[in-house]
């Protein structure tokens, strides 16, 4: 409500900075936009860092925040995007990463660019050694990096390898290497997804000691009470859109999630009114632990029931733990699962992906390139994938009856294809999910798990998979949806479950739910 | 959920544009490999001034090639699936050593001796496949390993001598040809003629089954006046293949061992749920393992069949030379492997077909027999077989990237 009588990208406190002068500024993005074939990731974003200044930069997924810093990072070079980018008074031209580098700009993405077989020492020097004629001058290394990790406040021997560090300790790796660099700008991407509240603390010092040295910080978060903790202004993005900037005294957390959610939501999902029957699915008590670092609780104590005939929504930010509490009970996620798992009134034992398809559960992956389709692999093929033991017992495929109930299912679900035996990598990517999807329905799943079902698939067939979604619900199946976007959540779902840090946090009707309601649950408001 | 949509069954959509296009990029890659194979009989033909395309010379090449051809079998599933056996050679060796032993020195009679040798693969395989599958160690290492420790059970089995199995029965695996049937005078092998034809006449009958099985589905066929030409052209092959060897001495015993095999993993890897996880995992591990594949088992499953024809492979070498040294088979896993390679087989797995392996096994074969024939020393064809192979790998990656 705010932001839509406010012009873009420019906010109030701006106009002051203003008669100050140009120099105040660091940075400035002017007028920066970017397109995706048939989308505009960003759409005439200005957004400007004071020197010396942590600046928040917060929206929901898919709001345009990874784009733009890519942007400044150089990812996407010098005339991919229109705008332009002043830093230290000098116009940006980056071809690629390394002369975002040059300029002193240094990015910490949430995928920590690590080499982890090697040590810290040669981590953080890596491509920027002492060297003299190829020669590295390893003693010099050593004490160059020791002080780093002092100025970081971690204190590891230097010669330890980075595989043996915990999540936290690797960040301050990444840090110290961007200290190194001498960077003047840091970004860093979620950095505290991962962390301990402990090494959330040791963080914010460390970004405030940088901070009284001169460097400034670009601090792209979803946990709103950090971004009031740390940061002293912050934007926010909505839809590829900078919808407001301003000292971060003047934002309450109410307001951030107004402004991150916006209030134009047409109907452009098919509500369609289930009665929900008995009880199909049911989880108590559900904890997992990390598979990598096993002391991590990923899943904590989730209990929760899907009911027959019901859309079940779960929401939640990135690294909520929505994915890993699905793949861990389809069990394909997590060690040391402890909880139960209810299916029909009976007791589930189901510790491997084909227990589980026996017994009616169903999962499709939020990554359907990485888990959904063999791209090689021809559409039929990848259709009966997960029925074959159900389809042919002895063994033996019969090729006619595979292409038969593969092109029901390609007519049922609208496949566009030029024939059964056309190769899945070749489809568009919404055909590709509806055969990921057509896969699963050959398995004939009493509960379907879908995952980002619509992630990355064009209006029409969203829709499409909405429409089927509620014809499956009519023929009696539960549906388990997780998204992380909320107007799908708010607009499909008949409940819906919201997530933070692993703990399911609240349980509401779709009449009772607002995008408000659900986003101050998903970032941990009580 | 069968009908999730009321709507009616869609009928297949050929549009004849989009198809046809796919189709000829599929059947060129299997073309050119048939196409490759004729243009090295066709170069060698001229160089020996047509010695090479007697009947003669072509049967002993298929008869060269049967060792590898048989090997090739599962190690394309081996392949495809995404590992590797660097102990193929050794094993051949290493099983022939045995069955030589056990039918010298033992004095067991060959139909014993050819069992408890199947077995012997069996065992290579359930313990090669239990380390890759279940441990998680790398074929590359494990058949690496298998590769040593085999090399040196060769030569505690021998003794480091060349052991010459006298078993007239045994002679027959590699070197034996099909008996006359009846004209026992006649210019030509009558027992293999009737099986050249009775092969052309399945082929005939299975290829209009399977169109008879798609019209009655509804599903579209090619136009009849096609369907002709196609039978008539493959059905030529055939009896060309055959006559081949019907015009010389027969069909050998290896040969229809070979073929056989072909048959077998044609239908495993195309017809059978197991062939399908193979391509699955290949192509894609983790979407296999999420859709329910139990990939350690199948992977296991791959090593004990490899383990198998590997032991079939050594009976048939081991008898065609009527020996068992102590280098032998070595190297010969870089032969199979190339001709994998060469038949279509993708270096990162999901992709690659037995028929093509058998291709790219004459294909190896046949450029040692013709260079042999032209007196080429052995450091030509060591060359022109590695030039060879790297040519079927550049071509098969730039086309991969093309796509």
């Amino acid at each position: 409500m705010v932001a839509g009588t406010r012009p873009v990208g420019c906010a109030i406190p701006s106009e002051i900075w203003k008669v100050k002068g140009m120099d105040d500024y660091i940075l400035q993005m002017n007028h920066i936009t970017k397109e995706f074939p048939g989308v505009k990731a960003l759409n005439d974003v200005s957004f400007n860092v004071k020197r010396g200044e942590i600046h928040a930069l917060v929206g929901e997924n898919g709001a345009g925040k990874s784009t733009l810093m890519k942007v400044l990072a150089g990812v996407y070079p010098f005339g991919s995007y229109t705008g332009e980018m002043i830093y230290n008074g000098e116009e940006l031209q980056f071809a690629g990463t390394r002369s975002s580098e040059k300029a002193g700009i240094a990015i910490i993405f949430q995928e920590l660019a690590l080499v982890k077989q090697m040590t810290i020492r040669e981590n953080i020097y890596l491509g920027n050694e002492f060297q003299k004629n190829g020669i590295i001058d390893w003693d010099t290394t050593f004490v160059a990096a020791s002080k780093l990790l002092d100025e970081v406040h971690l204190s590891r021997n230097p010669l330890i390898k980075v595989i043996d560090l915990g999540v936290g300790e690797q960040q301050l790796v990444e840090i110290a290497k961007a200290v190194s660099k001498k960077a003047s700008m840091l970004i860093l991407d979620e950095p505290t997804a991962a962390l301990t509240e402990t090494e959330t603390d040791n963080l914010m010092q460390i970004l405030r000691d940088l901070q009284a040295k001169g460097v400034s910080c670009i601090y792209i978060s979803h946990k709103l009470s950090e971004v009031a903790q740390i940061a002293d202004r912050v934007t926010i993005l909505r839809d590829g859109r900078a919808v407001a900037t301003d000292d971060v005294k003047n934002m309450t957390e109410q307001r951030m999630i107004n402004l991150m959610v916006g209030h134009e939501i047409t109907q452009r999902f098919p509500r369609v009114d289930h009665t929900p029957g008995e009880t199909v699915l049911e989880i108590k008590d559900w904890t997992v632990y990390d598979p990598d670092v096993p002391t991590r609780k990923v899943i904590d104590g989730v209990s929760f029931s899907v009911r027959k005939g019901e859309i079940l929504g779960i929401a939640g930010l990135m690294g909520a733990g929505r994915t890993e509490l699905a793949m861990s009970i389809f069990g394909s996620y997590g060690v040391g699962r402890t909880g139960e798992l209810l299916l029909n009134g009976k007791k589930m034992v189901a510790n491997s992906p084909s227990a589980c398809i026996d017994k009616g559960v169903a999962y499709l992956s939020e990554d359907r390139k990485r888990y959904g389709f063999v791209a090689m692999m021809d559409l039929r093929g990848n259709m009966t994938l997960a029925s074959m033991e159900q389809l042919w017992k002895n063994g033996i495929i019969d090729g006619n009856e595979e292409i038969r109930r593969t092109e029901q299912y390609v007519g049922d679900l609208s496949i566009k294809t030029p024939s059964v035996e056309q190769k899945v990598g070749n489809l568009s990517g919404g055909n590709q999910q509806k055969v990921v999807v057509g896969k699963w329905l050959m398995t004939h799943p009493k509960v379907l798990f879908l995952d980002e079902p619509t992630r990355g698939i064009d209006v029409g067939a969203k829709i499409e998979i909405y429409n089927i979604m509620n014809q499956l619900v009519e023929q009696g199946v539960c549906i388990v949806m997780i998204s992380s976007e909320l107007p799908e959540i708010l607009g499909i779902s008949d409940r819906i479950l919201v997530m933070h840090m692993g703990r399911l946090v609240g349980d509401l009707s779709w009449k009772e739910g607002t995008q408000e309601k659900v986003m101050y649950l998903a970032t941990g408001g009580k | 959920m069968e009908n999730v949509n009321s709507k009616a069954v869609v009928q297949p959509q050929n549009s004849p544009g989009g198809n046809w296009r796919s189709r000829l990029r599929i059947n060129v890659r299997q073309y050119t490999m048939i196409i490759a194979l004729l243009l090295v009989w066709s170069i060698f033909t001229v160089l020996t001034k047509g010695i090479f395309i007697s009947t003669r010379n072509l049967s002993n090449l298929f008869l060269q090639s049967a060792t590898v051809a048989v090997i090739a079998c599962t190690m394309v599933l081996v392949m495809v699936a995404g590992h590797i056996d660097l102990s193929a050679g050794s094993a051949v060796g290493f099983t022939g050593a045995v069955v030589a032993t056990l039918i010298t020195k033992a004095g067991w009679p060959t139909l014993l001796a050819i069992p408890v040798t199947l077995l012997l693969g069996l065992v290579i395989g359930v313990f090669q496949g239990y380390w890759v599958a279940y441990v998680g160690v790398p074929a590359f290492i494990v058949t690496l390993a298998g590769q040593l420790i085999m090399r040196g059970g060769i030569l505690g089995v021998s003794g480091g001598n060349t052991i010459s199995p006298n078993s007239e029965l045994f002679r027959q695996f590699g070197q034996g040809y099909l008996p006359q049937l009846v004209f026992k005078g006649a210019g030509f092998n009558d027992f293999s003629a009737l099986i050249g034809i009775l092969a052309v006449i399945l082929y005939n009958v299975s290829a209009l089954r399977s169109r008879r099985g798609r019209i009655k589905h509804g599903f579209a066929v090619s136009s009849p006046r096609n369907q002709m030409f196609k039978q008539v052209i493959i059905s030529v092959v055939i009896a060309l293949v055959f006559s081949i060897m019907v015009f010389y001495r027969g069909i050998p015993y290896a040969i229809l061992i070979v073929m056989a095999m072909v048959l077998i993993f044609s239908f495993v890897s195309q017809n059978m749920t197991f062939g399908r996880y193979v391509y699955a995992i290949g192509g894609n591990k983790d979407a296999a393992q999420l859709s329910g594949i139990n990939v350690k088992k199948t992977n296991f499953l791959i090593f004990v069949l490899q383990g198998l024809a590997i032991a079939i492979g050594g009976i048939v070498y081991t008898s065609r030379l009527n020996a068992a040294t102590g280098g032998a088979g070595s190297g010969m896993e870089l032969d199979v492997i190339a001709a994998c390679i060469i038949g279509g087989t993708s270096t990162m797995g999901g992709e690659g077909t037995v028929f093509g392996a058998i291709i790219g096994a004459l294909v190896m074969a046949s450029l040692d027999n013709g260079m042999s024939l032209m007196n080429l020393g052995v450091v030509y064809q060591y060359v022109v077989k590695g030039i060879v192979l790297l040519i079927a790998v550049a071509v098969d990656v730039s086309t991969r990237r093309k796509q």
